[in-house]
C-alpha cells in the first residue's frame, strides 16, 4: 500500500462534510460535519508528516485539536442559546437579519 | 535502541507500508467514508453523532498507525472523549424532539451542493493522484533527535511553536468564558414558588389537577400509550410534550382491547 493513501481518504472525508455542511438544515448536525471536515484536515497534516519525516504536521494537528474544541464549545453554546429564543436548531430559523 | 540506530544511519525511505497496516488500512478506510456518508445522511442527529464519533475512532487509529501516538490518544479523548459527549449532551438539551426539515428553502440547492461536492473531492483527488510521492519517511528519525516520540513533540511545542502554544491558552479561556456568557440566562422575574405556581394553576382554571399518567386503563403501561378517558377516548394530556412532538405515541382507545400491534412502534416519522 502506498504510504499516500491516506490523503485519499482526507480528501474524501473533507468532501463529505463539505457537502453536509451545504445539505443539512439542523444546526447541530451542520456543527458535526465541520468537525469532520476539521479532523480530515487533521489527517492530512499527520500524513504529510508521516511523509516527509517531520514531527511538525504532528504539532499542527494538535493546535488543530486545540481550536476545535474552543470552536466546539462557543458554537454549541451559540445553539443552546439560539435555540432557548427561537425554540429551534433549524439553520434555516435564524433569519431576522435577511430583510 | 532502533532509533537511535536509524537516527545514525541514512534515513530510510519506506515507499510501501507492511501488510498488517495495508489490511487495516483497506478495512477501515471503507468505513471511516461510509461513516462520514451517514453523518451526513442519517435523519436523525442522535444517529448522525454515533456515525460521527465511529468516524473519529477510526482517524484515531489511522494517526496510530502513522506513528503519531500521542495525536491518536489526543484524537480518542479528546474528540470522542469531550466533544461527542458535548454534542451529546446538546442534543439532549435541544435537538431530540426537533426532526430535520426535509424542504428545501432555495431550489435545487441540495443537488447543486452535491454536485459542487463531487468537483471538489474530484480536484482534490485528482491534484493527490498527479503528485509522485518518493514514500514515507516515518517520524523515527527526526524522534531519535529528542529522544523519543513524545519528547520530539514536546520539544517543538515548547521551543518553536511557544507562541502559537501560549495564545491557545488564550483561545481557550476566552472560548470558557464565551460559552460561559452565551449559556447564561439572566432572571427578569423572581423564581415562582411552588405556592404562587399553584395559584396560578386554579386561577386560570383549565386544569388545576396533574395530568393523568400514561397508561393507566389501557393495556399498555408504557409512557408512549395514552390515557383512556371515561368515555373510551384517549387522553392526549397523559403524554409527555417531547414524546408527542416526536410522535411516539402509541395507538390507544377501544382500539387497545384488540391485540396491540408491536411492530407500530413509535419514532418513525
Amino acid at each position: 500500500m502506498n504510504p499516500a493513501n491516506y490523503l485519499y481518504v482526507a480528501s474524501l472525508l473533507f468532501t463529505i462534510g463539505a457537502v453536509g455542511v451545504l445539505v443539512r438544515r439542523n444546526a447541530i448536525v451542520v456543527f458535526m460535519c465541520v468537525e469532520l471536515m476539521l479532523n480530515a484536515a487533521n489527517l492530512a497534516f499527520v500524513t504529510f508528516a508521516h511523509l516527509n519525516g517531520n514531527i511538525d504536521g504532528q504539532v499542527v494537528a494538535f493546535f488543530v485539536m486545540v481550536v476545535a474544541a474552543a470552536e466546539v464549545v462557543v458554537g454549541l453554546a451559540i445553539i443552546v442559546a439560539i435555540f432557548r429564543t427561537r425554540r429551534s436548531a433549524s439553520v434555516d430559523d435564524p433569519n431576522l437579519l435577511k430583510y | 535502541m532502533i532509533h537511535v540506530l536509524l537516527a545514525s544511519s541514512q534515513p530510510v525511505v519506506e515507499t510501501s507500508t507492511s501488510t498488517g497496516q495495508a489490511v487495516a488500512f483497506w478495512i477501515l478506510a471503507p468505513l471511516a467514508v461510509v461513516s462520514a456518508v451517514l453523518v451526513v445522511v442519517s435523519r436523525k442527529s442522535v444517529h448522525s453523532a454515533i456515525w460521527m464519533a465511529l468516524t473519529m475512532i477510526i482517524l484515531a487509529i489511522f494517526f496510530l498507525m502513522e506513528g503519531a501516538y500521542f495525536l491518536g490518544i489526543v484524537q480518542i479523548v479528546v474528540y470522542t472523549g469531550a466533544v461527542m459527549m458535548l454534542f451529546l449532551f446538546v442534543l439532549m438539551l435541544v435537538g431530540v424532539d426537533a426532526s430535520d426539515s426535509l424542504v428545501e428553502t432555495l431550489r435545487g440547492q441540495r443537488w447543486l451542493a452535491i454536485l459542487l461536492g463531487l468537483g471538489l473531492g474530484g480536484l482534490l483527488v485528482g491534484a493527490i493522484g498527479q503528485v509522485t510521492f518518493r514514500g514515507a519517511l516515518g517520524t523515527t528519525a527526526a524522534e531519535a533527535e529528542a529522544g523519543g516520540h513524545l519528547q520530539a513533540i514536546a520539544e517543538a511545542i515548547f521551543t518553536k511553536y511557544v507562541y502559537a502554544f501560549e495564545v491557545t491558552s488564550a483561545l481557550l479561556i476566552t472560548a470558557a468564558v464565551g460559552a460561559m456568557v452565551l449559556a447564561h440566562r439572566e432572571l427578569l422575574a423572581p423564581r415562582k414558588t411552588q405556592r404562587q405556581q399553584s395559584i396560578e394553576r386554579f386561577k386560570d382554571g383549565t386544569h388545576p389537577t396533574p395530568f393523568p399518567s400514561p397508561g393507566v386503563f389501557a393495556r399498555h403501561n408504557a409512557v408512549g400509550t395514552p390515557a383512556l378517558l371515561p368515555d373510551g377516548s384517549t387522553s392526549d394530556a397523559s403524554i409527555p410534550a417531547s414524546l408527542r412532538s416526536r410522535g411516539a405515541k402509541r395507538s390507544g382507545g377501544l382500539t387497545a382491547l384488540e391485540p396491540v400491534d408491536d411492530t407500530a412502534e413509535g419514532g418513525e416519522q
